[in-house]
């Protein structure tokens, strides 16, 4: 597992408050591990702490699973 | 023992442990308060029982300030858990989200501002009508809401909301007027911008932040601890003189005028 891999797994787990081995990369947050919008947005506001970034809200609504959030960081880091 | 022993606290506004309203239970839970809670709806009941459960709580009331009846509701079930009241916090605020951004006149309708104005100030007001009778006989009652600068300056994005904080700001005053021959008192906090969910709303907020930690006289921006701290002080005894105050928590940053020139901090 890639370090940002594991972080935004760790930022998940933290949010939502799920087990580790639910989020699994295909995981939808809100289809599988129950998140309501309140939580997306925590979740994203989260992302952006942890990885130090600010996500434009038309690219947050677009990070609905956890390989959407990992490819975001990838591609969205200096 | 805490400055807030004995007292009895209903707190609305908390959606998560970013929102104000967490840094003011956790600051009141400390001074001893005893603590209760307030929720819009079903969707939310879950994550405030939560919040209430982490400070000791287990009164947890449905009050969608947006409806006379749900306030009602919410404090006749409060006066049968006690028997009076000390202290009100209102921390609850909202706009349409496409009318906090661009050009106010543009963007804000007729229907925007009517909510805007119904939840974020009319609906202190409101609660205040419903805490009045069981505030009556109790040592300083208090009560206290959330403001930011908006209400006095025009602040880009900001918008519609900065006229409801104008009229929430002035419901203050008028309400100190009222309710001060009774011995309650009604302030009122201006914090720095802080990033809360509510604030998510608001477009360009990180640059906001940006521009306050870099213009305010501290350098920084203000934590939710930071405003929890001064609404636990504003509504105990040791505040029992003020009222009618619309007090800033924000490093300073209203009173400079020439902002963007600043040195930086020695620090950084």
């Amino acid at each position: 597992m890639s370090d940002v891999e594991a972080r935004v797994k760790g930022v998940v787990v933290e949010q939502l408050g799920v087990d580790e081995s639910e989020v699994t990369n295909a995981a939808s947050f809100v289809d599988d591990l129950g998140a309501d919008s309140l939580d997306t947005v925590e979740l994203v506001m989260a992302l952006e702490e942890e990885f130090g970034t600010e996500i434009p809200d038309e690219e947050a609504e677009k990070i609905t699973t956890v390989q959407l959030a990992i490819d975001y960081v990838n591609n969205n880091q200096g | 023992m805490g400055f807030l022993t004995g007292k009895r606290a209903i707190i609305a506004g908390i959606a998560s442990n970013k929102s104000i309203a967490y840094g003011i239970a956790q600051a009141m839970h400390r001074e001893g308060a005893e603590l209760a809670f307030t929720y819009q709806n079903e969707r939310l009941k879950g994550r405030v029982e939560k919040f209430a459960n982490e400070f000791g709580s287990d009164i947890v009331l449905e009050c969608d300030v947006g409806s006379d009846e749900s306030i009602d509701a919410c404090f006749a079930e409060l006066g049968k858990k006690w028997d009076g009241l000390d202290i009100l916090i209102h921390s609850i605020g909202f706009a349409p989200k496409e009318e906090l951004e661009g050009s106010i006149v543009d963007n804000t309708t007729r229907e925007g501002s009517k909510i805007a104005h119904d939840i974020s100030a009319y609906s202190f007001l409101a609660m205040a009508k419903a805490a009045r009778p069981l505030m009556k006989g109790r040592e300083n009652p208090s009560m206290l809401t959330l403001s930011y600068l908006g209400a006095v300056s025009a602040i880009p994005n900001y918008n519609v909301m900065g006229m409801a904080k104008a009229s929430l700001e002035s419901a203050v005053r008028f309400m100190a007027s009222d309710l001060g021959p009774e011995g309650i008192r009604v302030n009122c906090i201006s914090a720095g911008p802080i990033r809360t969910l509510a604030a998510m709303g608001i477009k360009g907020f990180r640059k906001m932040l940006e521009q306050f930690s870099g213009a305010a006289p501290l350098r920084r921006n203000v934590t939710i601890e930071e405003v929890g701290n001064a609404a636990a002080f504003l509504s105990s005894d040791l505040a029992s003189g003020i009222t009618a105050e619309i007090m800033y928590v924000d490093g300073g940053y209203s009173t400079v005028g020439m902002t963007g020139i600043n040195p930086p901090a020695e620090s950084e």
